[in-house]
């Protein structure tokens, strides 16, 4: 299994090399959410109760796991695209790969990817929002357990619609109310890391991990199942 | 050569039986109660108009097309159960009008990935690029570059590279030149030597038919007229009763 892993996801990550979609589309797309997010809330603006904390710096989490999953979207789609385009899920079935390993290999890959996105548009967020930091460990373990439960679930939900026609309009439909638990949680967790606040992130974070643990192991479940539906 | 390989095998086990199948595509029933037996070591040419269920036989025989009704073992595997279907599919080698290749990576990328996939022999895949003369200035190319009949010869390079017991080989003549025709006839011919069966669908009627062992007309999702080399027929049903 770890094997055909290893093999889907140095493959998938070859082709992204290969057409730079990621570098060159996603990750633009993503830094102009971030900047149009920075124009529609004012930077004059203060949260009351803080010390003169800007309305745009309060926001940021939110505003950053947002662009996040927007960006998702995107490149979950772009991996079961190269899939479902001249039959090579097909090719995939005959070649008798572990199934789990395919989803693993596929999670592993848009991880990959995402965490690259998360970099960019972090410090993108940290310089446009002017955002602090407090605790980076908390940052990082929540980066890092949001990224696997958003690879994990889009990408179960991602080969469930890869067979169908309507799968572009689809996908974000089924992904972005699935995940709805990562983007609260994510945010919450990182208002924690970067402000210090009262709320518990360890606690966001563990709650991060449930949810990645859980459709990680859903999806070696049942990918099978659902490659033979495709 | 070929004709000797069938001889020899004429007392041998078959490697696809059919009865009764009914396979559909959505509600359509493209395959509607076929009944078909290959033995080891035939080449078996489809013919029929469009929509006759040649595709779908060979998907059938593939493993990827599902069993809705009757009876199917392909090299003594159950079509219908789960786990034999997928045994079915690493022994069988599919060449259709889809590339199994992923137009993004090189000619050898393709290659090294999907030989790996199959567990073929990695050492396979040098002989197989000049074999198919993707060897010198192709094999660093992109497949989304490649002509038509060049992109053929690479599907054919996996499959070559992946050596299966049956060869699914759906319109393997087009978009080739004729010397690309002749080399996918040379193929075939040096695949039943080494023990393989070969299930072709082709409209490219008398270079099939030079091929074949066998010639299988289909109608309608059944089997209408079932006849061997020398011409005889073994099985006649009726157009209107199809």
């Amino acid at each position: 299994m770890l094997r055909d892993a290893w093999l889907m996801a140095v493959k998938d990550l070859r082709i992204e090399f290969a057409t730079r979609v990621v570098t060159g589309q996603i990750l633009p797309f993503g830094a102009l959410v971030l900047i149009l997010f920075g124009f529609s809330i004012s930077p004059d603006l203060t949260v009351v109760g803080t010390d003169r904390r800007s309305m745009l710096a309060q926001a940021a989490p939110g505003l950053f796991w947002v662009t996040v999953l927007l960006a998702a979207l995107l490149a979950l789609g772009r991996a079961f695209a190269v899939e479902s385009a001249d039959g090579n899920l097909d090719a995939l079935k005959m070649a008798g790969l572990d199934p789990a390993g395919i989803f693993l290999g596929k999670v592993a890959a848009v991880a990959v990817q995402l965490l690259l996105l998360e970099v960019v548009l972090g410090l993108g967020a940290f310089l446009l929002y002017a955002t602090p930091l407090h605790d980076p460990v908390m940052l990082l373990t929540t980066v890092i357990l949001a990224t696997a439960g958003i690879t994990a679930a889009g990408t179960l939900y991602a080969a469930l619609a890869s067979g169908l026609r309507v799968r572009d309009t689809l996908v974000p439909l089924l992904v972005l109310p699935v995940l709805a638990p990562v983007l609260l949680a994510a945010g919450l967790a990182t208002q924690a890391a970067v402000f210090g606040s009262a709320d518990n992130g360890w606690l966001w974070t563990a709650l991060l991990g449930v949810f990645a643990l859980i459709y990680l192991a859903v999806g070696m479940l049942a990918f099978g199942l659902i490659m033979e539906e495709s | 050569m070929v004709e000797d390989g069938f001889r020899k095998k004429a007392d041998a086990a078959p490697i696809v039986e059919l009865s009764g199948v009914i396979s559909l595509i959505g509600r359509f029933p493209a395959l509607a109660g076929l009944d078909l037996t290959i033995n080891d070591g035939e080449i078996v040419v489809l013919r029929g108009p469009n929509g006759a269920g040649k595709t779908t036989l060979l998907r059938l025989c593939a493993g990827l097309a599902p069993l809705n009704d009757g009876v199917g073992r392909i090299m003594d595997l159950d079509l219908g159960d789960r786990v034999q279907r997928r045994r079915i599919r690493r022994q069988a080698g599919m060449l259709s009008q889809q590339t199994f290749l992923y137009d993004e990576l090189t000619v050898e990328e393709n290659l090294q990935f999907w030989a790996t996939a199959n567990r073929a022999d990695p050492e396979a895949i040098e002989p197989v690029l000049d074999r198919l003369d993707l060897g010198r200035r192709l094999r660093t190319v992109k497949v989304s570059g490649l002509s038509t009949g060049q992109r053929r010869r690479a599907s054919l390079a996996v499959m070559v590279c992946r050596r299966p017991k049956l060869w699914l080989l759906d319109e393997p003549h087009a978009g080739l030149d004729r010397a690309g025709r002749d080399f996918v006839d040379d193929l075939v011919g040096h695949a039943v030597r080494f023990g393989a069966t070969v299930l072709i669908a082709s409209h490219d009627v008398e270079r099939a038919e030079e091929l074949a062992t066998r010639t299988v007309q289909m109608a309608g999702g059944r089997v209408l007229v079932d006849t061997n080399t020398r011409g005889e027929s073994d099985r006649q049903e009726d157009l209107d009763a199809s």
